[in-house]
């Protein structure tokens, strides 16, 4: 049996008195998807952020396929390099064409030749639809259009494990459809990605499991059938009860 | 999946007033007008009264000779070329000192904590000293301690004075460029695995430097000034050389010649630097809808604009 893809414990993190994340314990396999949804505020994209070792933690470990990665000593940037992470804001380089947005982290970090990186480049941004774009600079797409560059570059490092942290959340309504299929076709291939979205409906198709966090814990988790269709928790129905009257499932 | 989003902007009723039209812009044309006719005006009154002065004709004959004008000027502008090498030379190392105390500055961690210090108090130091000080005490102090092997000739001198002073402010300069640039990109490129530095070169240099050319231009204009200060520890520049040629002559002339060499110099690159912030200005996506405004009013904009 190999190591699960990735191991909270006990995951603790304050940002001076407020205690964002109180005890945060959960794991996953390889090629797991795992959807967090909550209420905003709850923690969710903490979560995200301190697997990708960008916060500090306050307590707890974590471990990515059996290594300890908040063990003092650790070197983050190798660490970094193995979790990829797309954000909300999109966060591309605007200086930058495309391509180079894409070839930077290989080129750079795995110090893969510039030829070679662009030949990988190019072939993830054909097999997203995105081959015309490659020399134009981030500012001159649209919005699903970047967050999808935002995945391919995080896809160039070949990441084990993929964070999303609310993908979908700075988009029109109609381009999250093009990002959510980019999505689809990582799950089909097997990647390891751990969510945090507002997007019930897709939670509930793509996850594996689905985790509600609320006050900073991760309250209640199981099959996104169970938690949409019978959740335990009166939190948990709470807050699907709000989204539902806010017609968002 | 989720549907169409309810509540959001919703079918406008029919009913409503249409919007305002927008009043047509008329007033441009009579603003240049206005400009031309003020500016003609203001000017003529101006002369009219230096020329009326009661000392009018001395001063005439002692900062306005055509005859001792011509005849300086191939002096001058030979010394501007002393000028020309000090700055350009000082410019380059300006730009390299003073982007790395930038980045010392900047980085975070607290085992860095002495290497901020150190810069802080280099440009503290720096910016705190009248800089003609600065270049008395390196070309006057220094070579009077007759170190082997370090050199004492005046423009070497000024040269170092120059850069020390200057990459004070430049560094300034650069980091307001780097603290403009949004921490969530070097997030983004240290969550790709890339260091503190290769984020630093990689992507928050390129972004800080576009933004501060127009600045740091300016910073040019003063220390292209400033190296007439250099005379003052015996390099023979172009103020030496007019002190020389009045004192010759028992004429202020030519450094009226001085003058115009150095409005010659300066005002085109000022104008080259209002033309980049300007350009800068309307490449931002935010700027884009005045960008078009701009383009119109180009050439009125510069009389009657408020800029």
């Amino acid at each position: 049996m190999t190591d699960p893809a990735l191991v909270v414990e006990g995951l603790w993190k304050s940002f001076g008195d407020l205690d964002v994340l109180r005890g945060i314990d959960l794991e996953m396999a390889q090629h797991d998807i795992v959807c967090v949804i909550g209420a905003s505020g709850s923690g969710k994209s903490t979560l995200l952020r301190c697997v990708n070792l960008t916060e500090p933690i306050d307590a707890g470990r974590i471990l990515v396929q059996g290594e300890e990665i908040t063990a003092d000593g650790v070197d983050v940037d190798r660490i970094r390099r193995r979790i990829g992470i797309v954000f909300q804001a999109f966060n591309l380089f605007p200086h930058m064409s495309v391509l180079d947005n894409v070839t930077l982290a290989p080129r750079k970090v795995l110090r893969r030749p510039r030829s070679e990186a662009e030949e990988r480049a190019a072939a993830l941004l054909e097999r997203f639809g995105l081959a015309d774009k490659r020399d134009e600079v981030p500012d001159r797409l649209s919005g699903g259009q970047q967050q999808r560059v935002a995945i391919v570059r995080a896809l160039a490092m070949d990441p084990d494990l993929l964070l999303l942290d609310e993908v979908t959340s700075a988009l029109d309504p109609e381009l999250v459809g093009e990002v959510l299929n980019v999505i689809r076709d990582l799950a089909r291939q097997g990647m390891t990605m751990l969510i945090a979205t507002h997007e019930m409906g897709f939670a509930r198709e793509i996850a594996g499991r689905v985790a509600f966090v609320d006050g900073g814990r991760i309250l209640e988790a199981g099959a996104p059938e169970q938690i949409f269709s019978a959740p335990r928790e009166p939190r948990t129905r709470e807050f699907l009860q709000r989204i539902i009257d806010a017609g968002r499932l | 999946m989720s549907g169409p989003v309810p509540g959001g902007t919703g079918p406008v009723p029919a009913d409503l007033p249409p919007p305002p039209r927008r009043r047509p812009r008329r007033y441009s044309w009579r603003s240049l007008i206005v400009a031309a006719a003020s500016t003609v005006t203001f000017f003529t009154v101006f002369a009219l009264v230096v020329v009326n002065a009661p000392g009018w004709e001395s001063v005439r004959r002692s900062f306005f000779d055509a005859e001792i004008f011509v005849d300086s000027l191939p002096d001058v502008v030979g010394g501007f070329g002393v000028n020309v090498r000090l700055f350009l030379i000082a410019e380059v190392l300006i730009l390299a000192l003073g982007l790395v105390l930038a980045v010392m500055r900047s980085l975070p961690g607290a085992v860095l904590y002495p290497v901020r210090l150190l810069a802080t108090a280099y440009v503290d130091l720096f910016r705190a000293l009248p800089g003609l000080l600065v270049i008395y005490i390196l070309g006057l102090g220094v070579p009077a301690l007759r170190l082997p092997g370090v050199p004492n000739e005046p423009f070497f001198w000024g040269v170092v004075a120059l850069t020390l002073i200057y990459s004070a402010y430049v560094s300034e300069v650069y980091r307001a460029g780097i603290e403009s640039v949004h921490p969530s990109q070097a997030a983004a490129a240290r969550s790709l695995g890339l260091t503190q530095l290769q984020a630093m070169r990689h992507v928050v240099l390129p972004q800080a430097v576009r933004r501060v050319i127009p600045p740091l231009l300016n910073d040019f204009i003063g220390l292209q000034k400033d190296t007439v200060l250099v005379s003052f520890i015996g390099v023979v520049e172009i103020f030496r050389e007019s002190q020389i040629e009045q004192t010759a002559r028992f004429n202020f002339t030519p450094y009226l010649a001085t003058a115009l060499v150095f409005l010659l110099l300066t005002i085109p690159l000022a104008r080259f630097t209002d033309w980049l912030i300007a350009r800068q200005r309307n490449r931002r996506p935010a700027a884009a809808q005045a960008n078009v405004r701009a383009r119109r009013g180009r050439v009125i904009g510069w009389f009657g604009r408020n800029r």
